[in-house]
């Protein structure tokens, strides 16, 4: 390999692993409600959608502090998650789950067909005042923006993390995802937690929707990042935070590769379709994901 | 909530937890307890005994409030803690007032390691000080547990599992504790062990308890007080001392006949079968 070859390779790895963080994060609001609630949201991508569009129409409003638009949009999205989770789900608790999944899908549904009508159907640029000059890094280079979303992503697992594995509000959060009657009658408040878990993901897409935005403007085509939550979250474990970092990380990478290397000899296109492929494959041979935790069966 | 219509017994003095004349109702139609009424008596043992499909973990449900997950609904009757009504609240706020339920079957929380069981058991506590006291207390009933505090409980022993779901139960400092079977496919020196540690969190926690099982003569060499249960309703009430001289008893919950021979274990099936079929 010639050096100006591993150039190429590690240009690849490095936007790879930029993206790859991103998915990480997007997939840990998703990891976050079904550790939590058992509930599958569909409507991931969209939420994240749904806080690129706020942030960026209140950081048009004229002389908008960057961190209130931050803020507002934050508050915005944990209110939302809460409500959705109160208004929506709520009636639907101790139903078939199917009916919770069914919930999700008609609300990203929703969400899309809203979004041009209360914003408009034009693509926005969402401009965080981080400058544009790229970082070089070795024979590649990053973006500040792409920087940014790697240190909130490795600051945000750091601090689930932290949170489900050391802190009593935490483990109760587990306690009620493993069993929820048990829990309710350890005193714990299934309900508030559920809640709860739906405000965390609320967190998740604000900062996403942000980050994921401020790199690709905003615009309905930003809630298609929710279709690369399930690659990654099958192959890391639906129910594990390390998981959902390493699957984004694997997702990332694997597409920057074969976006580098097969897409110019078969016309592109590729990375749409590869992460299936090896969703598909972990489905054969691991279906719990390579964190994920079975079901312990004992009689 | 109101302190109810009239015509209720009210509870003896020496009665935490008074179920008066019950029913339940499960998805609006099943109707499983048909007008129970249990004395438990405070600091004491009081068992609740039955074959399968009576109604006992119904009744235990009812009481903590859990019911409500399954559709389930007291629609008749009152449920007393002290002096406090309970029936209708919902199971987090039962588990504030302090009474706990341990369900059948152990049920830890698998995923989580036996110590982070007893936190979320204490979860009840805003102070983290009374927590780490709680396990200190539920580890030197359970030394056992100690041993396997960082382990998964989903991996632990049955029997282990069964301690862990009571110190779990204790962690919230309860007066009250529901017990559902915990002998079940326990070894008999096992059961010997957790029921002699439950007699002493009696003793020493000043617990009241009411214990369901199906192996008569466990509860009763423990409990004070005993009640029988039959397709939702209670059928024999008594001193633990009257029902062990009971002839029903023997015969069908002790396996003994008349004459005190051993009745087949055929026999008894059959009869807890014909039970079930019946309600
Ligand atoms: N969630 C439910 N919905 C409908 N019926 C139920 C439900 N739970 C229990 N039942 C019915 O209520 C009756 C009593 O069940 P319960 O579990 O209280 O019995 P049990 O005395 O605890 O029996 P076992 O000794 O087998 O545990 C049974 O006929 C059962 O089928
Ligand atoms: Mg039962």
């Amino acid at each position: 390999m010639s050096g100006e070859d591993l150039g190429f390779l590690f240009a690849l790895l490095l936007n790879g692993t930029s993206i790859g963080f991103m998915y990480s994060l997007i997939a840990l609001g998703f990891v976050l409600v079904y550790k939590a609630t058992d509930a599958i949201n569909f409507a991931q991508g969209e939420f994240v959608m749904m806080a690129g569009l706020i942030a960026a129409a209140i950081l048009g409003i004229e002389g908008m502090p960057l961190i209130a638009a931050i803020i507002a949009t934050l508050a915005i999205m944990i209110a939302f998650g809460f409500g959705f989770e109160r208004i929506v789900l709520r009636p639907l608790l101790g139903r078939p789950v199917v009916a919770v999944i069914m919930a999700t899908i008609g609300l990203a549904a929703v969400l899309r067909g809203l979004t041009p009508v209360i914003f408009g159907g034009e693509t926005r640029a969402l401009s965080l005042p981080i400058g544009d000059e790229p970082i070089n890094i070795g024979p590649a280079s990053l973006s500040p923006i792409q920087l940014v979303g790697i240190v909130v992503t490795v600051l945000f697992f750091a601090g689930f993390s932290w949170f489900f594995k050391k802190s009593r509000k935490g483990v109760a959060m587990r306690a009620v995802a493993d069993n929820q009657q048990v829990a309710q009658a350890m005193g714990i408040n299934v309900e508030r937690y559920f809640a709860l878990a739906w405000a965390m993901a609320g967190i998740v897409s604000a900062v996403g929707g942000i980050v994921w935005g401020s790199m690709l403007g905003v615009d309905v085509h930003l809630a298609l990042v929710g279709l690369k939550v399930f690659p990654v979250v099958i192959l890391g474990g639906l129910d594990s935070i390390g998981g959902a970092l390493l699957g984004g990380l694997i997702i990332g990478i694997v597409e920057s590769l074969v976006a580098g290397y097969v897409d110019p000899y078969v016309g592109g296109g590729t990375k749409d379709f590869v992460p299936y492929v090896l969703m598909i494959v972990v489905l054969m041979i691991k279906p719990y994901g390579i964190f994920g935790k079975r079901r312990i069966e004992r009689v | 909530m109101g302190t109810g219509a009239g015509g209720e017994r009210s509870p003896s003095v020496s009665s935490m937890l008074t179920i008066n004349n019950i029913e339940v109702v499960y998805d609006k139609v099943i109707l499983v307890l048909k007008g129970v009424s249990i004395d438990v008596r405070a600091g004491a043992i009081t068992t609740l005994l039955g074959a399968n499909g009576a109604g006992k973990t119904t009744t235990l449900k009812a009481i903590s409030g859990v019911l409500r997950s399954e559709r389930g609904e007291v629609t008749k009757g009152t449920i007393q803690l002290g002096e406090k009504r309970i029936d209708g609240m919902r199971a987090h706020d039962v588990a504030r007032l302090g009474l706990v339920q341990v369900f059948e079957g152990r049920r830890v929380f698998e995923q989580l390691t036996c110590e982070e069981n007893l936190i979320a058991g204490g979860h009840v506590h805003r102070d983290g000080a009374v927590v780490r006291q709680g396990i200190d207390m539920v580890y030197s009933y359970f030394p056992r547990l100690k041993e396997r505090r960082h382990q998964q409980s989903g991996y632990l022993s049955g029997g282990e599992q069964q301690m862990l779901a009571i110190g779990r139960a204790l962690m919230s400092r309860p007066q009250v504790v529901l017990l559902d079977e915990p002998s079940l496919g326990l070894a008999p020196m096992l059961v010997e062990e957790i029921f002699g540690i439950v007699q002493r969190l009696v003793q020493q926690e000043k617990l009241s308890v009411l214990l369901v099982e199906q192996n008569a003569t466990l509860a009763l060499a423990v409990a004070e007080h005993g009640y029988v249960m039959e397709n939702g309703r209670i059928v024999l009430e008594g001193s633990a001392q009257k029902l062990i001289e009971n002839s029903d008893i023997k015969e069908f919950y002790l396996g003994l006949n008349e004459g005190g021979s051993r009745k087949s274990y055929r026999d008894t099936k059959h009869y807890k079968r014909r039970k079930r079929w019946l309600s």
